[in-house]
């Protein structure tokens, strides 16, 4: 069964193999809602992990492609509900750990004492979710442990030290390092005080650390490798399927 | 997060409200408020929050408040009695006249307060969201002032309804970006404000115009609005001879009503009516009215009412007033709902506008249409409550209105 460990074994396989584990984000029913568990494959041929997005009207975190994307889905009725029951349907699913990326407010609508079991049946190993700092995230991570799955942390470049080891002390799956104060999807060059960061987060995580926000190319992926246990490829991915490209084959170009 | 909440817990929550416990230590009213952002704000809130307890109390802070307040906004702004209306509506009525603050409503008083202590924060930039743009100019009036640069997240659908307010904001030097996603109105320009902030958590201050959003805004856009409910009180005992039997607001985020409401809180004879917008009618997307239909959740920073659907999505809203048309609330009056201190009411869209052109021709005052909502609940009570004292809270003056205005109660009169 799915829980929060496969997280890990998947990163730690891509590990062994010498390479950063490659966390690939999907908006759920992007660009079409027929297509989500067959592009969910295609992105599984070429993923460690795969992060899918549960899209939500008012994505405070994310930039213009994600909020795109978000809006497109829901124009085409996807909804928390419809994405459990298509992946508890789906005959064939990617041997990559699955994750849900939402807002908290549908998953409060779901409900917390129903959402986890059906999670975990859905083969879901685990959640991120970006309006959910730590002070307010108890009952949802205690909900999520009672059936195993992992409650994702992020840390970003201007978390204090302090909260920073409190942070990645307890995180499960893995810690969600973000690159740069900002939305998801910006163009960035990668500094070496991000990399400086990273050093920190690797330092003060048990759990392996990825890293995501910007990241777009191969040259960014081989610069960051050494820091990290992963990166987090999202808006570049969804613009891939924007354009009706491949994601599997842009997804390769990211394997060092 | 259950609300299901019993009489006696209901009792205890609101006598701790009265005796100022709340925003709790975990920023919450109850159950509601918090703290729902990216982890990048978390910073910044915390500065933001050890900036209010080190700054709001301190004498040479409030100096400079007062003075301000005093000598540039124009407090305190009248108590006016309203002959014509009490007569008509046969009940004693009196308004809160934050329409004569500077910039024509009541937003400024938060503005100043937000902008002063983003100078002692060091922010090198404010960025700010408006609806109707009362907020915007008090936003753009206040950083003028101070000489801090502020950008304003307007909505293209509310820029093209208040369009004068745009102008006015641009005339002091605020840089105005229109925002074209989701609804396009007040909402998306707090997620676009939001977005900004998390670009640059460090260099920027985010003036938040309402009482809603993560901790500790609820409480410090209250502590600023406070001023209004502290001085009715006052001029009421001084020109009315008592305390009012009902206080009226608008509400939309809720900042001019939690402004009035709170020193009323502990005034238990005193009844008070929170007005939300009706729209055209109680269907889903038809209205604003958040309180009086919406359902517990998060929406941009805190646990609060909302209009959502099934799947937790946020409805589209409607009102003709841009100030009211929002799909949250502030958590403070999710709160004095759930506990049953103040009630919720709507009022329609031409039941508004009736009541904004009574208001006119009876006192010679042209309000807001988000104002004109607290008229038009004021005047049923009214006849329900025969000599009754109302205080109705004045938020706006109506000038930003006429565009709106010219299309519906001047509409082939001009």
């Amino acid at each position: 069964m799915n829980t929060s460990k496969d997280i890990g074994a998947a990163i730690a396989a891509a590990t062994a193999a010498k390479r950063p584990a490659i966390v690939a984000f999907m908006t759920a029913g992007f660009p079409k809602r027929a297509d989500f568990i067959a592009t969910l494959n295609r992105i599984g041929s070429a993923a460690d992990v795969i992060e899918i997005g549960v899209p939500f009207t008012d994505p405070m975190a994310d930039g213009m492609t994600i909020q795109r994307a978000s809006e497109a889905a829901l124009h085409e009725g996807v909804t928390l509900t419809w994405i459990l029951s298509e992946l508890t349907a789906a005959p064939v699913k990617p041997a990559a750990p699955l994750l849900l990326m939402s807002y908290l407010n549908p998953l409060l609508r779901f409900g917390f004492e129903r959402l986890p079991a059906a999670a975990r049946a859905a083969g879901v190993s685990g959640f991120i979710v970006p309006d959910l700092p730590r002070e307010e995230a108890a009952e949802f991570d205690a909900a999520l442990k009672a059936e195993g799955l992992a409650l994702v942390q992020m840390v970003t470049p201007v978390t204090p030290r302090d909260r920073l080891e409190a942070l990645c002390r307890p995180a499960g799956g893995f810690v969600y390092a973000v690159t740069m104060t900002g939305t998801t999807g910006k163009v960035v060059d990668v500094p070496d005080e991000v990399l400086t960061y990273l050093d920190a987060v690797r330092a003060a995580s048990g759990a392996p650390v990825c890293a995501g926000f910007g990241i777009r190319n191969r040259a960014q992926v081989e610069r960051l490798a050494p820091h990290v246990d992963g990166v987090i490829v999202g808006s570049a991915l969804v613009e891939v399927l924007e354009r009706g490209e491949d994601p599997a084959a842009f997804l390769r170009g990211l394997h060092l | 997060m259950s609300l299901t909440i019993d009489a006696a817990s209901a009792a205890d929550l609101l006598a701790r409200e009265i005796r100022g416990e709340f925003p709790d230590e975990r920023g919450r009213f109850g159950p509601f408020g918090g703290r729902y952002v990216p982890e990048t704000l978390i910073p910044a809130l915390d500065r933001l929050e050890q900036g209010i307890h080190r700054w709001l109390k301190d004498p040479e802070y409030q100096a400079d408040l007062a003075r301000e307040l005093n000598t540039w906004v124009g407090r305190p702004t009248p108590l006016s009695y309203a002959p014509t209306l009490s007569a008509r509506w046969g009940a004693e009525i009196w308004m809160k006249r934050e329409d004569l603050a500077h910039t024509g409503a009541h937003k400024i008083n938060s503005a100043i307060g937000q902008a002063l202590l983003a100078k002692r924060l060091g922010a090198k930039r404010v960025v700010a969201e408006t609806g109707a743009g009362q907020h915007g100019v008090a936003s753009a009036a206040a950083c003028a002032r101070l000489g801090l640069p502020v950008t304003v997240y307007m909505g293209a659908v509310d820029i093209e309804r208040q369009a004068p307010n745009v102008g006015r904001m641009k005339l002091m030097g605020a840089t105005v970006k229109p925002v074209t996603s989701g609804d396009q109105t007040l909402r998306a320009a707090v997620d676009e404000a939001l977005r900004d902030w998390v670009s640059d958590p460090s260099g920027t201050y985010y003036l938040l115009g309402s009482a809603i959003g993560p901790h500790p805004y609820p409480y410090l856009v209250r502590e600023l609005q406070a001023i209004i409910g502290r001085e009715s009180r006052v001029q009421m005992m001084a020109q009315a001879g008592g305390l009012p039997h009902a206080v009226f607001a608008c509400v939309g985020g809720g900042s001019n009503a939690i402004g009035l409401f709170h020193p009323f809180i502990g005034d238990r004879d005193v009844a008070i009516r929170g007005v939300e917008a009706g729209g055209r009618g109680p269907g889903l997307g038809d209205n604003s009215a958040t309180l009086v239909s919406g359902t517990p959740g998060v929406l941009q920073g805190a646990y609060s009412l909302l209009l959502q659907d099934a799947h937790g999505q946020i409805q589209e809203t409607h009102s003709v007033s841009a100030g009211l048309d929002y799909p949250g609330v502030g958590p403070e009056h999710a709160f004095l709902k759930t506990v049953g201190r103040v009630d919720y009411e709507s009022i329609g869209d031409d039941e508004a506008l009736a009541a904004l052109e009574e208001l006119a021709c009876a006192e010679g005052i042209l309000s807001a249409i988000e104002t004109a909502h607290a008229f038009a609940a004021a005047k049923s009570y009214a006849k329900a409550h025969p000599r009754s004292r109302i205080l109705i809270g004045l938020s706006g003056r109506g000038d930003k209105d006429m565009p709106t205005l010219a299309r519906t109660l001047l509409k082939g009169k001009l």
